[in-house]
C-alpha cells in the first residue's frame, strides 16, 4: 500500500531550484492572501509543505519564499518530482494568491531560543 | 443436569446401532451425530432400559495427558515465552493444554483481537526480544487474517512462529463450519512468504517440525514459518508408555562470509578515496551498532543508514544519513550492509511519467554487498526488488561477519592509507557536526502551529523520555523521521525499522509486541503511531490494557491516509483536472475520529484530541506516568501532514 516516499534530496533540489539571488519584488501581482490559503490547504500544496509551510521530508518549506518569477516557473514546470500545476488547473492570479499567502507564513523562532532543541 | 449431554450422546449411539452397519464403522460420537438422523434418537428417555450403559460405551473424559500437553511441553523447549492468539475451535485443545498444563506461563497466551495483530506483534517483538514468539490462528480463516502480517514479517526478515489450527482427518470433523476451517494444505495459503511450513501426519513429526520451524525461522536470512496443529493430535490422549521425544534445538551459528572475498573487500575499502557505508537490516544484536561503529572508525568512512534496524548511532560524528544522496554520489566504493534493496540504493526512479531511471553512484563505482537477504527469496511477490550487480557479492550475515571484515581493514592499512583515512575523517566530523544545528534550525519551522508539526511532536516526546529506558517502536518516515533527527539514538533497542512490507495495520501491533518484550526490562515503549494505521487493527488498544502492557501511543493524527493523498493529488495535476478533489478516498474526516475516546472505551488511558502546541508535552508527563506504572497510554494529537 505504500509506496516509494518522495525522498528529501529531491526536496533539496527543489529548493535549489526557487531560490533565486536576483530580486523580482516589482514583477509580483497582487493576491488575495483569503483565496490563497484557501486555495492553498484545497489544491494540495499543504500536503508537502505543511499547512504552516514548514515542508518536511515530501517538500521543502516555503517560509520566506523565493522571489515570484521563480515561483511561477517552478509551479508550471518543475525541475523535479513535483507535480505541475497547470494554467489549465490554477490562473495566474490563483497563483499570485498562493504566493500572497505564503508569504505571509512567520519567520520561525530563532532555535537556540528554544528549550527543547537544546537536547 | 451435568450428565444429560453425556446420557444424550449415549443415546446418539444406541438409535446409531440400531440405525445400520455404517454406523457401527464410526468411531467417535461426532461422526455418529453428523451422520444419524434425528429420528434415530429418542426425545427423551422412554424406558429404564434406555439408561442402561451402551455395549461400547462412549469415552467421555481423557484420564492422562493429551497431545496438546506434549505440544506445550515442544514450546517450552525452545524458550518460547508467549503465544498471542485470537481464540478459534480447530486450537482449542492446544489452548486448553496452554492454560491448564502449563498455568499458563512460559507460554503466556495473549488475546488479542485479530489474527493479523498476533502475527504483527510477534513481528515487533522478535525484533526487540531477539528470539520469536509464537502465535495460535484459526484454521484457514484465521490464517487468511494473518496473512499481510506474515507478509510483512517475511519482507523484513523477521522470525516468528504460526500455528495453524486444522481439523486434518475429514471423517472427523463436524459438519458446517469445521469443514470450513479446514484445509488439506493451509500452507499453501502462505507459503509465497513463509521460509518454510509443515502439516504434521503425528506428534512425533509435529514435535520435529516445530524445532525444525524454529531453527529455519532464526537463521538467517530469519522469517516466519508456519505449522500446523491439527486438532486431532491436539485433543488425542496419550497412552502410557508411549514414546515421545522432542529433538533438541541446533546451537547453530550465523553463516559467515568467507574470508577470501572479505579480504578483497577489504583490499578496495582501504584504497578508496571516499568510501560509502550503506546499512540496511543490518543490526540483529547489541554487538550491531558497536561494531559497525568500528568499521567506520577504522576507515573513517561515512554511514548512510538506511534506518530498517537500529544501526549507526544517530550522533555519531560519521553518521552521514542527513546527505546520503549526496555521499553515495561521491562515492568510488560502496559498501552495502544487508541492504533491502541494494538497486534502490544505488538508483533513483522518479515517480514522472515514463518512470525515468538514472543511477545515484558516478560510473565506475565499486559496489560490495554483505548479507543473505537473497538466499531466501519467493518467486512471486516482488518483495526482492530490482536485480543489482555488484562488483563483490559476499553472502553470510553482516553482523557476524564486520568482525571479520574489521580484521582484514586493518590488516590491509598502511601508515600512508591511514593519514588518508584520518585526513577524510575530520572533513566528515566538520561537516557532521553542521547537521544537528541544521535539524534545530529545520525544526524551529511551524513549531507553534496548529495542526501541530511533526518535528514539535517529536522534540516533546524526547523531551519526556531522554533520561528513561526507552524504545521508539514505530516506523516514523511519515513524521519525516524527526526521531532519528532530534533524538540520540545509540543502543541496538532504541529504534527497530519498519514494517518492511508496507502493509498498513503494522505499527500498533508491532510497536505492542516490542513493549511486551520490553516489559521485562521496564523499558518505556513509544509508537508514534498514524491514524490511519491504528484504525487498521484499533483491538491492540484492549489487549494492551488486558494484559497490562506498558506503552506509549503517540497518534500522529493527520486525518488521512496522507500517502494515498499525495498520490491522488499527483495523478491529479498529471491529468490537468479536479486538484480539489483528491481529498476524496483519502483523508478520515467527517466525522474525525476521537482517538481517546476510543481508547477509553478499551480501558487504556488517554488524552485528546490536542491540537494546541504548548498542551502535548504536559500531557505526554502524564502519560509517561502511566506507562511506568506498568499500563498502557494513549495520547491524540492532531498534527501536521508529514
Amino acid at each position: 500500500m505504500i509506496t516509494r516516499v518522495w525522498s528529501y534530496a529531491a526536496a533539496a533540489l527543489l529548493v535549489s531550484a526557487i531560490a533565486s539571488p536576483v530580486a523580482f519584488a516589482q514583477d509580483t501581482p497582487r493576491g488575495n492572501t483569503a483565496n490563497g490559503k484557501k486555495l492553498f490547504e484545497t489544491i494540495g500544496c499543504f500536503e508537502c509543505h505543511g499547512y504552516a509551510g514548514q515542508g518536511g521530508n515530501a517538500g521543502p518549506k516555503l517560509i520566506d519564499p523565493p522571489a515570484y518569477p521563480a515561483f511561477i516557473v517552478q509551479l508550471r514546470t518543475p525541475r523535479n518530482v513535483m507535480p505541475p500545476f497547470t494554467a489549465k488547473v490554477l490562473s495566474d492570479q490563483q497563483a499570485a494568491d498562493i504566493y500572497a499567502y505564503i508569504s505571509t507564513f512567520p519567520k520561525p523562532p530563532d532555535p537556540k531560543a528554544i528549550p527543547l532543541l537544546q537536547n | 443436569m451435568a450428565r444429560t449431554p453425556d446420557i444424550k450422546r449415549r443415546q446418539f449411539l444406541a438409535g446409531a446401532a440400531a440405525a445400520g452397519p455404517i454406523i457401527g464403522l464410526a468411531s467417535t460420537t461426532k461422526v455418529v451425530a453428523a451422520e444419524t438422523p434425528a429420528r434415530a434418537v429418542p426425545a427423551k428417555p422412554q424406558t429404564a432400559g434406555d439408561f442402561n450403559p451402551p455395549q461400547e460405551a462412549q469415552k467421555l473424559v481423557t484420564s492422562g495427558r493429551v497431545g496438546g500437553d506434549f505440544m506445550v511441553d515442544c514450546l517450552k523447549s525452545l524458550n518460547v515465552d508467549y503465544v498471542a492468539s485470537t481464540p478459534g475451535s480447530t486450537f482449542r485443545g492446544l489452548q486448553e493444554s496452554i492454560i491448564n498444563y502449563g498455568m499458563n506461563s512460559k507460554p503466556e497466551f495473549i488475546t488479542t483481537i485479530h489474527e493479523e495483530a498476533s502475527v504483527a506483534m510477534a513481528h515487533g517483538y522478535a525484533k526487540i526480544a531477539g528470539k520469536p514468539m509464537a502465535t495460535m490462528v484459526h484454521g484457514v480463516v484465521g490464517l487468511q487474517h494473518s496473512s499481510m502480517a506474515i507478509y510483512n514479517c517475511f519482507c523484513d526478515q523477521a522470525p516468528a512462529i504460526i500455528m495453524a489450527g486444522n481439523v486434518g482427518n475429514g471423517t472427523q470433523r463436524r459438519p458446517g463450519v469445521e469443514w470450513a476451517h479446514s484445509a488439506h494444505d493451509q500452507g499453501i495459503i502462505v507459503r509465497d512468504y513463509v521460509k518454510w511450513d509443515d502439516q504434521a501426519n503425528n506428534l512425533q513429526d509435529f514435535a520435529e517440525g516445530l524445532v525444525r520451524a524454529y531453527d529455519l525461522a532464526t537463521t538467517t536470512p530469519m522469517g516466519p514459518v508456519m505449522v500446523v496443529i491439527d486438532a486431532d493430535q491436539q485433543e488425542e490422549e496419550l497412552e502410557p508408555g508411549r514414546k515421545l521425544f522432542i529433538p533438541k534445538l541446533h546451537q547453530r551459528t550465523q553463516p559467515v562470509a568467507d574470508p577470501g572475498a572479505l579480504a578483497e573487500a577489504a583490499k578496495l575499502l582501504v584504497a578508496a578515496e571516499n568510501p560509502v557505508i550503506v546499512s540496511g537490516r543490518y543490526t540483529r544484536t547489541e554487538n550491531g551498532p558497536k561494531h559497525l561503529v568500528q568499521l567506520a572508525e577504522v576507515l573513517q568512512a561515512p554511514v548512510v543508514d538506511e534506518r530498517n534496524r537500529m544501526n549507526m548511532p544517530s550522533r555519531h560524528p560519521l553518521n552521514h544519513t542527513e546527505r546520503g544522496a549526496a555521499m553515495v554520489r561521491q562515492a568510488d566504493v560502496v559498501l552495502a550492509l544487508e541492504p533491502m534493496d541494494l538497486y534502490g540504493t544505488l538508483n533513483n526512479v522518479d515517480d514522472l511519467i515514463g518512470r525515468p531511471a538514472k543511477p545515484k553512484i558516478r560510473p565506475g563505482t565499486k559496489v560490495i554487498v554483505i548479507g543473505t537477504t537473497d538466499l531466501n527469496i519467493k518467486p512471486n511477490m516482488g518483495e526482492y526488488e530490482r536485480y543489482q550487480a555488484a562488483d563483490v557479492g559476499i553472502a553470510g550475515d553482516a553482523e557476524n561477519s564486520l568482525p571479520w571484515l574489521i580484521q582484514a581493514i586493518e590488516k590491509e592499512m598502511t601508515p600512508a592509507r591511514k593519514s588518508v583515512a584520518m585526513a577524510r575523517g575530520e572533513k566528515l566530523k566538520a561537516a557532521g557536526a553542521k547537521f544537528l544545528q541544521a535539524a534545530d534550525e529545520q525544526a524551529a519551522l511551524g513549531w507553534d502551529a496548529s495542526p501541530i508539526s511533526t518535528a514539535r511532536m517529536s522534540a516533546e516526546v524526547w523531551n519526556q523520555i531522554k533520561n528513561e529506558d526507552w524504545t521508539m517502536a514505530s516506523e516514523v518516515g511519515f513524521l519525516s523521521n524527526w526521531p532519528y533527527r532530534l533524538w540520540s539514538m545509540e543502543k541496538h533497542y532504541h529504534t527497530m525499522g519498519g514494517s518492511t512490507g508496507g502493509g498498513v495495520g503494522y505499527n500498533a501491533p508491532a510497536a505492542l509486541g516490542a513493549a511486551l518484550a520490553n516489559k521485562e526490562h521496564g523499558r518505556i515503549t513509544v509508537a508514534m503511531n498514524g491514524d490511519g494505521d491504528l484504525m487498521m487493527s484499533p483491538g491492540v488498544l484492549w489487549t494492551a490494557a488486558h494484559h497490562k502492557i506498558p506503552i506509549l501511543y503517540i497518534v500522529h493524527n493527520n486525518r488521512a491516509w496522507h500517502q494515498e493523498y499525495m498520490h491522488v493529488q499527483r495523478m491529479a495535476e498529471r491529468n490537468q483536472r479536479g486538484i480539489d478533489r483528491a481529498w476524496i478516498g483519502t483523508t478520515i474526516k467527517d466525522p474525525n475520529i476521537d482517538f481517546a475516546t476510543l481508547a477509553k472505551s478499551m480501558g487504556v488511558y488517554s488524552q485528546g484530541p490536542i491540537d494546541h502546541p504548548a498542551d502535548v508535552g504536559p500531557a505526554i508527563q502524564r502519560a509517561i506516568g502511566v506507562v511506568k506504572r506498568g499500563e498502557p497510554a494513549l495520547i491524540d494529537v492532531v498534527s501536521q501532514p508529514r
